[in-house]
């Protein structure tokens, strides 16, 4: 078990996670010792490489890929900015098909790409955050440079079909990447038997440290690199290796490939009880994405008549650490993109809090969780102008929204009943 | 980590009128009553007036809103208890800034919307209440 500063409840592992003990102590020597530079000729340096190349396998071993498909990068952000970059440089191609729900590295590289004159779709999501197969096949065509979509939404843990995506772009022709942060290690995923061309991953959202990620290349995919420099990683990405946090990643990997099992187990029942408690003991709460297709450890509220920060200050204050939405919009605001493009008004949109588990998660965090929450909420609201009777100054609809989409899911579980 | 800064977005004053709301609530019946909604975040401010002999007597608010709205709101009402109208419509978000020992840039506009909530609730008086402002202005004039 990491060691948690004492009393604290992190339930954000979205964000970031806890780095694995085990993790720590194979960095230690590569910081302490083995300090030396991978491509030097002395043995000094040059035995460390065969530790990069160790976790090379380790990382590759998780997602079914050969170590040759993997390349070392230093975030997620970095890997997603470079596979969206090589794909306009190899096709000479000016359009990028993607969806309105990606992280920001990806929807702030494609609005600045917008203003340099590129064609960019951001495809719309369903009001539950699922995207409708059409949108694919009227956004992608020949010109397309590339089509991007998450494996996993960080926000809501909705899971897209990326390998039927993958498979569609292969017949037009266009190259396809997924951002799979989210979804490494949470999910199996298993590249041998899919037709994703490019794919980012990175350490931290899985037990290793900030700072390093990697950007999976199918073989024979032509890759023009983001960042030149030495021949470090095969020429498709310069810079001298973060060693220590490569090995500490490689490790990491083979450790949530050993967990994967008690990630969509314990995690997801954990994740089960939490939701079942808050959606039996809060009124007027809401679960944002679809329930079925979404991450073990994943759930997002929509607390109506009050606001998320307001939350958040007071559940720190009982210890608990979570988040709304994305870490990275803190300080910003404007509510979330993501559930702004599923439709939710921005005053629900700023009552949504994310709640995201780990493996080392226990069951007591999850009773700490659902007893400071209720009396929370109730305080909060009793402060808010806005209620039932009152919901909210653009005079949006909630309650038909609401008896609108949940028909919409009868009417689902109905098709399913019938077809199956 | 002891020799860092710590860094909190907020500082104590605003986390105790976070925390420890003053004069949160309704007026049964209130003499002048304003909600509006800041156009920066979307989010909503109410706040209702007793007022008495053109003196606010009580000042009450509901915050649909961040820590910074609602300790705003919070420290907002206190402020202008026992003001008069006249004074009450001089009233700038600074002093609520300057009371709570300062916001963060980004969360100024949530002391504006304080300002803007108890405007709205002096306009709604006024409309009601005509003669009060004469009053005011020639008392003003004077
Ligand atoms: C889906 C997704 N993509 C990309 C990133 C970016 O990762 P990093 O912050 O390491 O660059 C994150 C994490 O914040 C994420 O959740
Ligand atoms: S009132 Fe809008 S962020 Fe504070």
């Amino acid at each position: 078990m990491p060691v948690l500063p004492k009393d604290i409840i992190y339930l954000d592992n979205n964000a970031t996670t806890p780095v694995a003990p085990e993790v720590v102590d194979v960095m230690i020597p590569f910081l302490r010792d083995f300090w030396g530079n991978p491509s030097s000729a002395y043995s000094f340096g040059s035995q460390v490489h065969a530790y990069v190349e160790k976790a090379r396998d380790q990382v590759a071993a998780l997602i079914g890929a050969d170590p040759k498909e993997i390349f070392f990068t230093s975030c997620g952000t970095e890997s997603d900015n470079s596979a969206i970059n090589s794909a306009l440089e190899v096709t000479g191609k000016k359009k990028i098909v993607t969806t309105a729900v990606e992280h920001s590295a990806l929807i702030n590289q494609c609005e600045k790409l917008q203003k340099k004159g590129i064609e960019v779709v951001f495809m719309p999501v369903r009001p539950d955050g699922t995207l409708d197969f059409k949108e694919v096949e009227k956004a992608v065509d020949e010109d397309t440079a590339i089509c991007s979509v998450m494996w996993a939404n960080n926000e809501t843990g909705v899971i897209y079909p990326v390998e039927e995506i993958a498979e569609f772009c292969k017949l037009k022709g266009v190259l396809f990447h997924t951002d799979a942060v989210q979804a490494v290690g949470k999910i199996p995923i298993n590249l041998k038997k899919n037709k994703i061309d490019m794919l980012s991953i990175v350490g931290h959202k899985l037990h290793a440290p900030k700072g390093v990620g990697a950007l999976y290349i199918r073989r024979r995919t032509r890759y023009s690199p983001t960042i030149i420099g030495g021949q470090q990683e095969r020429g498709k990405r310069g810079g001298t290796e973060n060693v220590a946090s490569i090995v500490g990643f490689g490790k990491a990997c083979e450790l949530a490939g050993q967990r994967m099992d008690e990630e969509n187990t314990r995690v997801k029942a954990m994740r089960d009880r939490l939701e079942k408690a808050i959606l039996e003991k809060i009124p007027d709460v809401f679960v944002n994405g679809d329930r079925k297709h979404r991450l073990p450890n994943t759930v997002n509220f929509a607390f109506d008549f009050i606001e998320a920060e307001a939350i958040l200050l007071m559940l720190d204050k009982t210890g608990i650490c979570a988040s709304s939405g994305s870490a990275c919009t803190t300080g910003s605001l404007d509510p979330s993109h993501v559930l702004k493009a599923m439709g939710l008004t921005p005053a629900r949109a700023r009552g949504a809090v994310r709640i995201s588990l780990s493996t080392y998660n226990t069951d007591r965090d999850i009773d700490k969780l659902i007893e400071a929450l209720p009396p929370i909420i109730k305080r909060l609201r009793a402060m808010s102008p806005l209620s039932r009777e009152h919901r909210d100054n653009d005079s949006y609809d909630v309650a038909a929204a609401r008896a609108k989409f949940e028909e919409e899911q009868v009417k689902e579980a109905k098709k399913e009943l019938t077809s199956a | 980590m002891s020799d860092t800064k710590e860094y909190t977005l907020y500082n104590d004053k605003v986390m105790d009128h976070f925390m420890n709301p003053r004069n949160m609530g309704d007026i049964q019946d209130a003499d002048g009553v304003g909600e509006v909604g800041a156009a920066a975040c979307g989010d909503i401010m109410k706040i209702s007036l007793k007022i008495q002999d053109g003196k606010i007597q009580d000042a009450r608010f509901k915050t649909f809103g961040c820590g910074s709205a609602i300790a705003s709101s919070s420290m907002a009402t206190e402020l202008i208890k026992g003001r008069t109208i006249e004074d009450a419509l001089k009233f700038s978000n600074q002093e609520v800034v300057d009371a709570l020992g300062g916001l963060p840039p980004v969360k100024i506009h949530c002391s504006v919307l304080a300002e803007e909530a108890l405007k709205a609730a002096l306009e709604d008086y006024v409309k009601k209440h005509p003669e009060a402002v004469e009053h005011a202005e020639t008392a003003a004039t004077k």
